[in-house]
């Protein structure tokens, strides 16, 4: 496809150096663009999320229930096959789970939790609700941040009917242009994205048929988050 | 307030319009009179016809600046250029410049004409700081918010700030006074049917709101609507803001015949 | 896709006449607005982050040379491969070797304007490959085979009755006696179907809202999570997008979606929004095994630089649509093509002619409400006003109105023939109108008066004629 590439690029450089004379090409910032590209920097950013951690956490939760999830606090990892349990009965779900194999035993103690029955691995469709770890919550808008990979399949987030999330507290940040950084910091040479990185607001929604709101189009229908109140190690 | 010094009145060339100058000639009585009433030395150049909309609005760039370039030539010489309606004043401040783009010596002049152009209300609220009227109307009125005067001309609050002075005048707003009411020129004959559909939707808006009156600053919109209120049967005055303003409610309402026999209902 | 848009007034009128499109559209309009005056109350920075946002893709546009290659480059780093395609014929053509190389059967679809605007479904089935639009609307439109009426919600002319009828017709084996009457059967029903399809597919095919030059990933935007089943479930994920549609960073896409949601639907942010940086990593237990970006032209570099090269900025929110009241009135299938409402009437003729979407520039009064809502600053009716001036001329106006205009224009730069010609008409009509004080009918006015009375001029002259005079009007 060597011509149709040096055909498009060649009609986009004349028709932008035209444009030159017509001021249309010129740029409206001072940055060029390899700068732009080599040093990339944050633009306006609400104020919204900029609030101390606990107010963060406030936020979050907020935005989050505004988009329809639930949320719940525990106070360390160990606490949430319980309050998992409790979710699932009290939405009469049954007790089987599908759970990101890097939040399988031990890093949460899932066995103690005798009433749920849970596997690990990635979501195939059969499953009525998975587990799996968010990377950040962005308080602005009650938004979480996962990332694919072996530790947390893509698929859990989207397959099951109920999604839970574990979070952090000190995971969530004001905006997103935050957890942009820290996803770069954990690269190496340059490289930092995963195959997906999916920002996940609230259950999966549509509003197609006669523009009545309804839950679960594709997605989820529940998002549950969970949210651990101590340290944990990063994901 | 520019004027020549500061001992001297403010002198006004009078863009009349050529829907008031044909249909409405109150409007433009009523405007002198409002122009004088706060000080204004007001003009009105015989040579004035149209401001070129229906040309520019059509693709028709050489006829505009051909109409364009006369009323330029017309108007040259005032303190300011004010104009009863929203429309012929956008077309005059923000695209006579654009079409002069290629034009060295015609550009200068228009961007100079569209530096002096005003809209009434906004010229009398913003320019003249007029805060007080001598006008008394009795009646529940709402005011259309015509697209060229919001959206070109930046007229929003002075209308109602002004009309707020009105003794006896109930104001109440539409909830949908922004919307569009299908006039936009030649589209109104161009595609009727569209048209007739979006002045319906502004009809059923106005009527809903209770008022008996519906004020504007544009008397295109003001004969499209009042067109079909009538058409639907309805009793709603309809009149230019600057009649009710300027206390001239003597002539009827758009489209009402002089009555002969009736006493008078409305004080002015 | 096929246009019927040079029958605009054909459709116009049957939308018009179309009552069930009539309530459908007012929910419309009375829904997405009012949301999105809400959320833009809860973000005083919103008018700020619109500059922010039409200064990224000013920038991007002015050096988009520089950001396609490098795109490029980081697509192919991260495993994937980038195919350019001039027209539509070359990116169906890229589409199809990608299945046939795949041996692909099923190929399911996230909702793509580009996809529509190719005619790929068409293409694959006429090859035998079966395509399955997975977003709710798309899905039960391509069912019963109409275009989409709305660029972010494609099925919003259709009533619930509808929807089960179709449903009925086309799910033959399900029970043919089951209730259909509530939208949340119709979507469990529909989420049944179109599961097996998501787990069954061989190809994902999806569009793009944005391509990120930083990263060389691509963004997509959904509240049902249909797209991520859609790229996460087959063995290859083709990406179809167009080239206006890349940014320079993350950062800047990040931007650009702090206006998306609010100003579509007046949601914070979509439910879904993912970054897609090519195929799936060792290790990873899911994703697809290849990564594919169609790049399309299409006519886009024909509108760069050009006088319609703003148009190159929309992010495909919808809000034009949403508050346009020609749009409120006809619909979106009146437009005749893939898109519709202001940026439809801007970019259809761009990209299948003005010939062909003649009428789409001239259906406007110029409002300029889209202009004002657009979260990208895009001046649309100055360039419906350019469509305008590009026809006038072309001669391509009625010659009626073209001669009718010119004369006006010609009498409008003689003022002594204006006066002598305003002085009889008016004075005629003054006095025909004077019993009523307005005319049902009036020869030539036809256009008019067939909806609308029209106000009679005022007796006793012209403006200028009486103030010239020394009239003062009724008051002093």
């Amino acid at each position: 496809m060597s011509d149709a590439r040096s055909d498009i690029l060649g009609a986009v450089k004349a028709a932008l150096k035209q444009a030159g004379g017509t001021g249309k090409a010129d740029t409206t910032t001072v940055v060029s663009s390899s700068q732009r590209l080599g040093d990339p920097r944050a633009n306006l950013i609400p104020a919204r999320g900029r609030l101390g951690a606990k107010a963060r956490v406030d936020l979050f939760i907020r935005e989050a229930e505004q988009a329809s999830a639930t949320v719940a606090r525990v106070s360390s990892l160990s606490g949430v096959p319980r309050e998992v349990a409790r979710f699932l009965a009290k939405n009469n779900l049954p007790m089987t789970l599908k759970v990101a194999p890097g939040i399988a035993e031990p890093a949460i103690p899932w066995t103690r939790e005798t009433l749920l029955s849970v596997d690990e691995g990635r979501a195939n469709g059969s499953e009525s609700a998975s587990v799996s770890r968010a990377f950040a919550g962005i308080a602005e808008t009650g938004t979480l941040v996962m990332l694919s990979g072996s530790d947390n399949p893509t698929t859990l987030n989207f397959l099951p009917p109920t999604h839970v999330v574990v979070i952090s507290a000190s995971e969530i940040t004001g905006d997103y242009e935050e957890s942009w950084s820290e996803l770069k910091e954990k690269g190496q040479d340059g490289r930092f994205m995963p195959r997906a990185v999916n920002w996940i607001t609230g259950p999966s929604r549509t509003a197609d048929i006669e523009q009545t709101l309804l839950m679960g189009a594709h997605g989820p229908q529940r998002l549950h988050i969970v949210i651990v109140d101590e340290e944990t190690p990063a994901p | 307030m520019i004027g020549s010094s500061a001992t001297e009145p403010i002198t006004v060339g009078l863009f009349v319009t050529c829907l008031v100058d044909l249909t409405r000639p109150t409007v433009g009585f009523a405007t002198v009179k409002l122009l004088r009433d706060a000080g204004c030395k007001v003009s009105v150049p015989k040579a004035q016809t149209c401001c070129g909309q229906p040309a520019y609005n059509s693709g028709n760039n050489p006829d505009t600046r051909a109409i364009a370039e006369k009323v330029i030539e017309a108007f040259e010489g005032f303190d300011y250029v004010v104009v009863p309606s929203g429309s012929c004043a956008g077309m005059i401040k923000h695209h006579y410049p654009s079409l002069f783009v290629n034009d060295p010596e015609m550009r200068p002049r228009a961007v100079a004409l569209a530096g002096r152009t005003f809209e009434l209300v906004s010229f009398l609220a913003d320019v003249l700081k007029v805060e007080s009227l001598e006008a008394a109307y009795d009646g529940i009125a709402t005011y259309h918010d015509s697209c060229s005067s919001l959206r070109e001309m930046g007229v929003k609050e002075q209308p109602r700030a002004l009309l707020a002075q009105v003794k006896g005048m109930t104001l109440t707003e539409a909830p949908e006074s922004e919307t569009c009411c299908g006039f936009g020129g030649l589209f109104c004959v161009k595609y009727p049917d569209i048209s007739g559909r979006m002045v319906d939707a502004k009809v059923d808006d106005i009527i809903a709101t209770g008022a008996d009156t519906l004020l504007a600053g544009d008397l295109g919109c003001l004969m499209n609507i009042a067109g079909r209120l009538h058409r639907r049967g309805s009793n709603i005055r309809v009149r230019h803001i600057a009649e009710v303003m300027a206390g001239m409610t003597n002539r009827p309402p758009l489209g009402e015949p002089v009555e002969k026999e009736k006493p008078r209902k409305e004080a002015g | 896709m096929e246009s019927t848009t040079a029958a605009f007034r054909e459709n116009t009128a049957k939308a018009l006449g179309d009552a069930k499109l009539r309530d459908a559209l007012s929910k419309l309009t009375d829904g997405f607005p009012a949301r999105r005056r809400e959320a833009i109350a809860r973000l005083p920075e919103f008018d700020a982050l619109r500059d922010a946002a039409r200064d990224i893709k000013d920038h991007v546009l002015a050096n988009l040379d520089f950001y396609l290659e490098a795109f490029e480059a980081r697509v192919v780093e991260a495993g994937g491969t980038v195919h350019w395609c001039r027209t539509a014929a070359e990116a169906r053509t890229a589409i199809l070797r990608i299945c046939k190389t795949a041996g692909a059967k099923t190929v399911t679809k996230g909702k793509s304007m580009i996809g529509e605007e190719i005619a790929i479904n068409e293409h694959l089935e006429v090859h035998g490959i079966e395509p399955v639009e997975t977003d709710l609307g798309e899905y039960i439109i391509q069912l019963r085979y109409e275009p989409p009426s709305h660029i972010i919600a494609p099925a919003i002319h259709l009533s619930k009755e509808q929807v089960a009828d179709t449903f009925r017709e086309k799910h033959h084996h399900l029970s043919p006696g089951r209730s259909l009457d509530e939208p949340r059967v119709l979507l469990d029903e529909a989420r049944g179907e179109l599961r097996r399809k998501f787990i069954g597919a061989d190809v994902g095919l999806t569009g793009a809202n944005m391509l990120i030059a930083e990263t060389g990933s691509i963004v997509l935007v959904t509240n049902e999570g249909n797209a991520d089943l859609t790229y996460s479930l087959p063995r290859v994920h083709i990406v179809i997008a167009s080239l206006e549609k890349i940014v320079p960073t993350l950062e800047d896409a990040t931007t650009i979606l702090r206006v998306l949601a609010r100003s579509a639907t007046g949601q914070e942010m979509s439910v879904y929004t993912t970054f897609c940086t090519g195929p799936k990593r060792q290790g990873d237990l899911d994703g697809p095994d290849e990564f594919h970006v169609v790049l399309l032209d299409n006519g886009r570099t024909g509108m760069l630089g050009g006088e319609f090269h703003e148009m190159l900025r929309c992010i495909r929110c919808g809000a034009c649509l949403n508050h346009c009241p020609v749009y409120k009135a006809i619909g979106g299938h009146a437009y005749g093509w893939v898109y519709s409402g202001p940026m439809g009437a801007v970019l259809i003729p761009g990209l299948i002619g003005i010939e062909e979407a003649g009428h789409l520039p001239n259906a406007s009064t110029l409002c300029g409400k889209c202009e004002d809502v657009c979260p990208m600053r895009i001046p649309l009716p100055r360039m419906l006003r350019t469509w305008r001036r590009r026809q006038f001329e072309r001669r391509q106006t009625s010659y009626p109105s073209r001669a009718g205009l010119r004369a006006w224009s010609l009498i409008a730069r003689r003022p002594w023939l204006y006066r002598l010609g305003a002085d009889i008409a008016v004075a005629a009509l003054a006095v025909l109108g004077r019993a009523r004080g307005r005319f049902r009918w009036l020869p030539l006015a036809g256009g008019w008066t067939k909806l609308r009375d029209l106000p009679a001029p005022e007796e006793g002259g012209t403006f200028i004629s009486r103030y010239h005079l020394g009239e003062h009007g009724d008051g002093a």
